[in-house]
Parts: structure tokens; sequence; C-alpha cells
């Protein structure tokens, strides 16, 4: 799966958890600062996830996926 | 070797009597908002509270359970002598001994009754529920009190941005008799102390009384919420299961009222049908823990959104990471 195939499921699930446009969830953006996912909707966009990409995302890993590209390539790399 | 007897079994339990207190002051978001510089939107965004509960100073565990108490006893029409066993569910009671539950048993006049607390936090109630199932059809009790009682008000840290406007006050109590019918399903339960820090009072009170400093309860909310919408779901199937229903005979789901969030994440993981009335008691009475399930059930049958015999899925889950769920019949 490439990078933007990922970007293309995690815009789908961001949009899906907590109703923001899939075309704005771009590498660059913070989940909280620019796309006002807060900390709830974090758990579940990474619950998704892992259901979606088949990747296993601990707790202590969640706190440094500050934006989509961290996001992105955590999955990446570990899937 | 001998063969001891058995007490006189009862062939079924179920729920006869219910009960709640919800003290009389009401704390809006706004009243906590400004000591961890959030705002009452940020609060309702995150949570679904609109406002909480908080007992006077002179209220306790012991006088809220009391009130919620004989209201259970009164509904189910029984005299306070013939109830056998009095559990008392609570984290929050100012003694490590004695009990909350001799004292609540004085007071509601249950003078044959035995007497102790359980300790499950959140899953307080239903665990209650599946222990008093037990006893009962086990002939060991024919008439339970079982309450919910907890002044989490006084645990509180209200600096703590992730849990000063969560928790709140109350008390709810059932009564639990032998039945003619049975109205309470098998209990699902578990619990896993390798989390023991997800949810816990800190420092401990061994460690407050030498340094002079309260315990108070803390929580990992990101790790709590992922247990809680990503485990609890699967428990609440294995209860429907277990109780050989499907979630379209379902009248009411009724979950640990912990936040708005944990269970609208919960109803999209069932596939909760729209006709399932779902308890919402938490926006206007916070997180109550071992009070929040019967003070919600207690809400949807004074209101008429539940009638007597409809069949409702109930599920605790909380610190020590306990859980417990169950279907039962509405009294």
């Amino acid at each position: 799966m490439s990078q933007e195939d990922v970007l293309a499921g995690l815009a789908a699930i961001v949009n899906e958890v907590a109703g923001i446009p899939a075309e704005s969830v771009q590498m660059e953006k913070s989940f909280v600062d620019d796309l006002d996912v807060d900390s709830l909707s974090m758990v579940e966009v990474v619950m998704a996830c892992e259901d979606k990409f088949g990747v296993t995302i601990p707790d202590t890993e969640v706190k440094n996926l500050n934006t989509v590209a961290d996001a992105v390539n955590y999955i990446t790399a570990n899937k | 070797m001998i063969n001891l007897p058995t007490a006189d079994l009862h062939t079924h339990s179920g729920i006869t009597g219910l009960g709640a207190y919800r003290p009389e002051r009401v704390v809006s978001n706004d009243e906590l908002a400004s000591r961890i510089d959030s705002s009452d939107q940020w609060i309702r965004e995150r949570t679904g509270i609109i406002e909480r509960r908080f007992a006077t100073a002179e209220e306790d565990v012991v006088t809220m359970g009391t009130h919620a108490g004989l209201e259970a006893i009164r509904d189910a029409k029984i005299d306070p002598s013939e109830i056998d066993v009095v559990i008392v569910a609570t984290f929050t009671h100012k003694y490590q001994t004695p009990s909350a539950s001799a004292e609540i048993a004085h007071l509601v006049g249950a003078v044959n009754a035995s007497a102790f607390d359980l300790g499950a936090a959140c899953a307080g109630f239903t665990y209650g529920i599946g222990v008093s199932d037990g006893l009962i059809r086990s002939g060991n009790a024919k008439n339970i009190l079982l309450v919910g009682s907890e002044k989490i008000s006084d645990f509180t840290d209200f600096d703590d941005r992730g849990t000063a406007f969560l928790f709140a006050d109350g008390a709810g109590a059932a009564v639990i008799s032998a039945t003619d019918v049975q109205g309470i399903g098998p209990t699902v339960w578990g619990a896993d102390g390798s989390s023991r820090d997800a949810i816990i009072m800190a420092p401990d009170s061994i460690a407050a009384g030498l340094q002079g400093v309260p315990s108070m309860l803390t929580m990992q909310g990101q790790q709590v919420f992922r247990w809680a919408v990503g485990s609890m779901g699967e428990i609440c199937e294995r209860a429907l299961s277990a109780a050989n229903i499907t979630a379209d005979d379902l009248v009411a789901f009724v979950p640990h009222q912990a936040n708005l969030r944990i269970t609208d994440a919960l109803i999209k993981r069932l596939h909760l049908p729209d006709s399932v009335v779902i308890a919402r008691d938490v926006t206007t009475s916070g997180n109550t823990s071992s009070a929040s399930i019967p003070l919600a059930l207690d809400t949807l049958r004074k209101s008429g959104s539940v009638r007597s015999g409809d069949p409702v899925l109930m599920i605790g889950f909380g610190a020590g990471l306990a859980f417990a769920a169950q279907v039962a019949l509405v009294p």
C-alpha cells in the first residue's frame, strides 16, 4: 500500500470519526491544532486505523502522532 | 466424605424495586471550568456533561445510600426486616472499616440482614447484581438490598484538566428478590489488574497520610477510553447472547454513565437498532461510578421510557479494569 493510499484511507477515517472533510486531511496538518481532532477522537482514529491497515498502534505511540504525516509514516513503516 | 446440605434453593431471582438519591446542589460546567482554563463548550464536547450534582458537607455515602435504599424498599413493597443481605458498592466511603453497608442496613431498618461492601468501582452495581442473583438462587438469601453510593467530590482533583468535570455524587439502589420468573440474565464479568494505574487513587492512603496530601482519583483518559470502546462492545454481545436474546429484543441500553462519547461509540459498535432507548443520564448527573446505572435506570423508568418487564442491557466498567454486564427485566 502506497503512502497516498494510506493518506486516503486515513482521511476517510478522520472524516467518519470527526466529521472533518477528507480533503482537509493533508500531510502537514496537525490533528489537534489544524483539524480540531480532540484526544478521544484521536483514540477512535487510531482504533479505526488498526482495523483498516492491520497495524498495532500502542497507547505509548499515540501521543507521538501529532501530524497527519506522523500517522501516515507510522502506518506505512509498521504495517 | 460427607455431603453437606445446601440452603433451600430458589429457582429464580429478579429486580423488584429501584430507588435513587440525587443531592440538591447542581454544579454547572462554568463553575468548574475556570480552575482548569476550560469552558462549558469544551466540557460538553468531550463528555456530553451539562451539569452534575455534588453532596453537601453533611451528606456522605451512608446518608445518600440510605435515602436510595429506603426508596427501593418501598418500591419493592417489602418490610425492611425481610431483607437478608445489604450490599453497598462504593469506593468513596470515608472509613476503610467498618463497612458502609452495616450502617445503611441499620438505618433502613434491615435488622435481620448481613452486610458487606463491594469494591469494583464503576462496575460495582452490575457486579452486585451478579452476586445477588447467585446468593438468591443458591438459597442463601431471599431479599437483597443492593446500593451504589458515591461521594466522589471528596476525592476529585479540581485542578486536573482530565477529570475535574467528570465525577459527581449520588446513590442508586435496587432490591433483588426470589421471584416466579427469572429476571436477571447470566453475568459476564472480569477484571484486569495489569492496568492497575489506569484509574487509581494516588498517592495511596498510607503515603497520603505520611505526606499530608490528599489521595485523589487519577485517570489515564485515552487508555481507559480505548479499553472501554474497544473491549466492552464484545462483553455486551456476550451478555445478550448469554441471555438468549438479540439487540432487536432489547428495550433499553443502560451502560455505566462514564462519558457520553463512550456510550455513543459503544452504540455504533453494537449496531443497536434505533428502537433501543439509550440511557444518557450522564448529561445531567455526571459520572457517579457505582451509582450511575441504577440512577440512569431509575430516570428511564420514572419518565416512562421503560416499563415493568422490559429487558435492558446493563454494563459497568472502570477501575481495576473491572467490568460486568447482564440483561435484566425492569421491575
